[in-house]
């Protein structure tokens, strides 16, 4: 049988479908014993509408894994934070076409500007802190023109 | 939790109130979906609605554990009538035009930031929890809606006089946000709720400051303000915003998909 915490690295996150449950962040806790497994998920923004369908396909891997007793509970504290992204996860994002978060904003450190993800430029320019999802601002590139996609940093 | 009955009573009414602002905000601002004046502010407040109702959903999922009685989170914001909603009578104003949702919107984004950073220091550690993550969006919520109380006070005459319309009309609605009632006092004195008194000056400061740099007056503090929305006093405007709001629910009880 696949351990739990592998078989939730291949659930992915279904608004952004190249980075999985785990390495969001989203997973905060995994008790195993050798008759259920019960895991922990967190929100990463209060109204965030994927959770019900996180929660469906955190079941499913587990079961099809062969875990037949599967609970799955939901704790908002501490509250996430981008910086539980892992590395690997920002440059999947990255080469996905969403620029990644600044690294250590929950601290308030190592604020830069996001990246154009078209050219790599740093000259870009915030058009809206909202966007396609909650997650996510809209930037523009003042190089190449390009609009892109930025996870915000929160 | 190890409160005494008494006390998650008020906990219970003390929950519903602020997720009823939540709720009902949330709702005013998705009436904006698909009729934004540009397409990133469409997104915007549709994004805010997204998460204004999102918290609501953790107060009232609190609010039904702490009543333990049977009725769900969806049962709260859907099965009650007007009389029985707690919201403030600011929130559930009609959107008017852009600048009279953005006034709105500013002078609840500024007391929700602070009222926020209390709710986070409560000794219940599930309202704590809230208050946390709800303060995160709150303070982007607030940044933006500051942004458009610079760019449309202090942008065209037209802009200008349609804000400063908005903050006129809207001014007597913002007193009763900082009046605490008995419920406040008790869980005040219990260290589980914000004292409301101490967020007043703060709340002043920030919205004269505001008011000042776009170019805005600040209306007369002497003209009518209304009071009672705690209680359970609304505007006629909350009615009709329920009706559409509980139709589904109403109609086909316990429908889901
Ligand atoms: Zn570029």
């Amino acid at each position: 049988m696949v351990n739990a915490w592998d078989c939730l690295r291949s659930v992915p996150d279904p608004e952004i479908p190249v980075v999985d449950v785990v390495s969001m962040g989203i997973v905060r806790e995994v008790e195993e014993t050798p008759e259920s497994v019960t895991v922990t998920i967190t929100p990463t923004y209060s109204g965030c509408p994927a959770m019900y369908e996180i929660e469906l396909s955190i079941r499913e891997a587990l079961q099809s894994a062969g875990h037949t007793q599967v609970e799955v509970k939901t704790k908002i504290a501490p509250v996430w934070t981008t910086d539980w992204i892992t590395e690997e996860a920002r440059e999947q994002l990255r080469s996905y076409g969403i620029a990644p978060p600044e690294r250590r904003c929950a601290s308030g450190n190592d604020l830069k500007t996001p990246a154009c993800t078209f050219c790599g430029s740093e000259k870009t320019r915030l058009q809206s802190e909202f966007g396609s999802t909650p997650c996510k601002a809209l930037r523009v590139c003042l190089e190449c023109l390009q609009p892109f996609e930025h996870f915000k940093c929160i | 939790m190890s409160l005494n009955a008494e006390i998650r009573g008020q906990l219970f009414n003390y929950l519903l109130r602020h997720a009823d602002d939540r709720l009902v905000l949330g709702h005013r601002l998705s009436e904006w979906c698909g009729h934004g004046p540009m397409l990133e502010e469409d997104l915007a407040l549709a994004n805010i609605a997204l998460d204004l109702i999102g918290q609501a959903s953790l107060f009232y999922k609190l609010a039904a554990e702490t009543e333990a009685n049977g009725r769900s989170e969806d049962d709260l914001a859907f099965l009650r009538d007007s009389a029985e909603f707690r919201n403030l009578q600011l929130v559930e104003q009609p959107n008017g035009d852009f600048a009279y949702t953005i006034a709105r919107q500013f002078f609840f984004d500024v007391y929700d930031v602070l009222f926020l950073e209390q709710l986070s220091l409560s000794t219940e550690a599930e309202i704590s929890a809230i208050g946390a993550k709800a303060l995160k969006e709150a303070q982007y919520h607030l940044r933006h809606t500051q942004q458009w109380m610079l760019r449309l006070g202090d942008g065209t005459e037209e802009s200008h006089r349609r804000l400063q319309d908005a903050v006129d009309d809207l001014w007597r609605f913002t007193q009763e946000m900082f009046v605490p009632d008995e419920l406040d006092h008790t869980l005040t004195a219990e260290v589980i709720a914000p004292d409301l008194e101490t967020l007043r000056s703060s709340w002043q400061e920030s919205v004269e400051q505001t008011l000042r740099e776009a170019t805005l007056e600040l209306p007369e503090d002497s003209q009518y303000m209304t009071s009672g929305s705690r209680g359970g006093y609304h505007t006629e405007h909350l009615g009709y915003l329920l009706a559409e709001m509980q139709v589904m629910q109403r109609t086909h009880p316990g429908a889901a998909w």
